[in-house]
């Protein structure tokens, strides 16, 4: 699998270090009940299919990557600096 | 069609014609007491101990592909007590009970092997580790011997003990842990359900699970609606698609882990050995084979297979271990589907919510050695709406209250840590 910064370009999987899943990126509130805390660090839709995760990229430039691929097949269908993505979604 | 020596002895000289199927291909039903979702390890025996133990038979154990196709066929057969952190001790420790009189009780090959596990440590600090470890598993009751050097060098003297990186300073010694014949133990459990009434249903996968009012009703399937009173979901890897159906999310997420294993070879690795600092284990199958694996591709995924990093990964711990495998070839690798937990460990609960729906999942890259004590305990808290004394901290509100987590590796309780 190879992933493609959009800093640096295609690179191996192998300079990227794993997160998970990209709901990372929409934290609750820090007043929200423990119901809605517990959902956003443990529960998972963990699709077999398209999911959107976060990948830190360790070996490289050191950005936060969105990175948009399907489980079932390994195919990476796109990836976004997660700075932008949260900028859009804010 | 029971087995003995005697039959197979008069089977030998009648030209082996009298072997029968060894269960009940069924078809289903439209109704029964109770529906297990996933026809693997831990699904065949909380069937067979819901009929053992609590009479009850009218069950059917579903299955969208063929029996004892998913993990309990994809796994690397190790069979151990050796767990630290109460709660999962005694459970494992129950397990591994139920593994010296599972051929016994189910009149079943499984071939169980308890050759000995050895964990190397590398370190005085994970020697202190392991020594607290044993010591562990001796209060529960089981067995652990503190190797030094020396030690490790009498039983594995084929070890690369000089090697810079890691250089092995001993080993913790489980000698009732081992292997066993991972089909055969799918195989066991479907003839002991199917032969007390348990209905076998393959090539039936469920598609919705019907909820009425907060309680559960039954199931869609692609073999039609079947109704029942009690569900149950044990779909490993799969388990949040599955609860996703009855409107549930669950704490998991799905990884791939590899394995693999060589040609057949005469017997050289006597025991299982695990080297944790490389991420690599290893066993020799009665066949002949060097079965080993390493750790997960570290991304969610249902493919079924890995990618080439972790491949070269395991190889190059191989190399390091023990220089001597470096010219048996490997056969084949090959993939299973992980269910994750941030805390590493399993879940036997009824589901928050919805009234007869239970779920049993989140055995993370350890659950064949659970199979016999996960059907025992999960066929105790479907027929009696009681936790299993010893499986009654794998609930599924620990991560909500924070109560009762379970991280053996003490890593943190987080999805990408385990």
């Amino acid at each position: 699998m190879r992933l493609t910064c959009p800093n640096c370009g295609e690179r191996d999987r192998r300079e990227f270090y794993y997160v998970g899943d990209a709901v990372a990126l929409q934290r609750p509130d820090p007043e929200a009940s423990d119901v809605v805390w517990d959902d956003y660090v443990h529960n998972r839709d963990n699709p077999a299919g398209v999911t959107r995760d976060l990948w830190y990229h360790e070996g490289g430039c050191g950005a936060w990557i969105v990175v948009t691929r399907n489980t079932v097949t390994h195919e990476v269908l796109g990836c976004e600096l997660a700075s932008k993505v949260k900028e859009a979604s804010a | 069609m029971r087995f003995s020596g005697l039959k197979v002895l008069a089977e030998g000289l009648s030209g082996n014609k009298g072997w029968t199927a060894h269960w009940r291909d069924a078809q289903p039903k439209p109704e029964y007491d109770m529906v297990i979702i996933g026809g693997g390890g831990h699904g065949l025996s909380t069937a067979y101990y819901l009929a053992k133990n609590h009479g009850m038979t009218n069950i059917a154990v579903l299955e969208k592909g063929y029996l004892g196709g998913g993990n309990v066929g994809r796994n690397t057969t190790i069979v151990r007590a050796n767990y630290f952190l109460q709660g999962n001790s005694e459970f494992y420790s129950h397990s591994l009970k139920l593994w010296e009189g599972l051929e016994e009780d189910l009149n079943y090959n499984v071939m169980h092997s308890q050759r000995g596990l050895i964990n190397l440590f590398h370190s005085d600090g994970q020697r202190d580790a392991f020594a607290r470890r044993g010591n562990m598993m001796i209060n529960q009751g089981d067995d652990a011997v503190l190797l030094d050097r020396e030690g490790v060098r009498k039983h594995l003297p084929y070890l690369d003990f000089d090697q810079t990186r890691f250089p092995i300073y001993g080993g913790l010694y489980h000698p009732r842990g081992g292997t066993a014949r991972h089909d055969a133990v799918a195989w066991g459990y479907a003839r002991g359900a199917s032969d007390r009434g348990v209905d076998l249903v393959q090539n039936c996968e469920v598609t919705g699970i019907d909820i009425e009012s907060g309680v559960v009703k039954g199931v869609q399937t692609s073999r039609g609606p079947i109704r029942a009173k009690k569900v149950a979901i044990i779909t490993a890897g799969r388990s949040g698609l599955v609860a996703g159906m009855a409107g549930q999310r669950l704490p998991i997420e799905s990884h791939v882990l590899q394995a693999f294993v060589t040609e057949g070879l005469k017997p050289v690795i006597d025991h299982v050995i695990s080297f944790g600092m490389g991420h690599f284990y290893i066993s020799q199958s009665d066949k002949g084979g060097l079965v080993f694996g390493g750790d997960l591709d570290f991304y969610s995924s249902y493919a079924q297979r890995g990618n080439l990093p972790m491949k070269e990964h395991v190889m190059e711990a191989g190399m390091t271990l023990m220089p001597m495998i470096g010219k048996a070839k490997v056969l084949r690798s090959w993939g299973g589907i992980m269910d994750m937990t941030p805390d590493g460990s399993p879940i036997i609960d009824k589901m928050d919510g919805v009234e007869g729906l239970f779920i049993d999942c989140g055995w993370n890259y350890g659950g064949f050695k659970a199979v016999p004590a996960s059907g025992w305990c999960m066929a105790h808290l479907m027929a009696t709406d009681q936790h299993h004394d010893v499986a009654e901290k794998f609930r599924l509100d620990r991560f909500r209250t924070g109560v009762g987590i379970m991280d053996e590796e003490g890593t943190g309780s987080q999805h990408n840590l385990h």
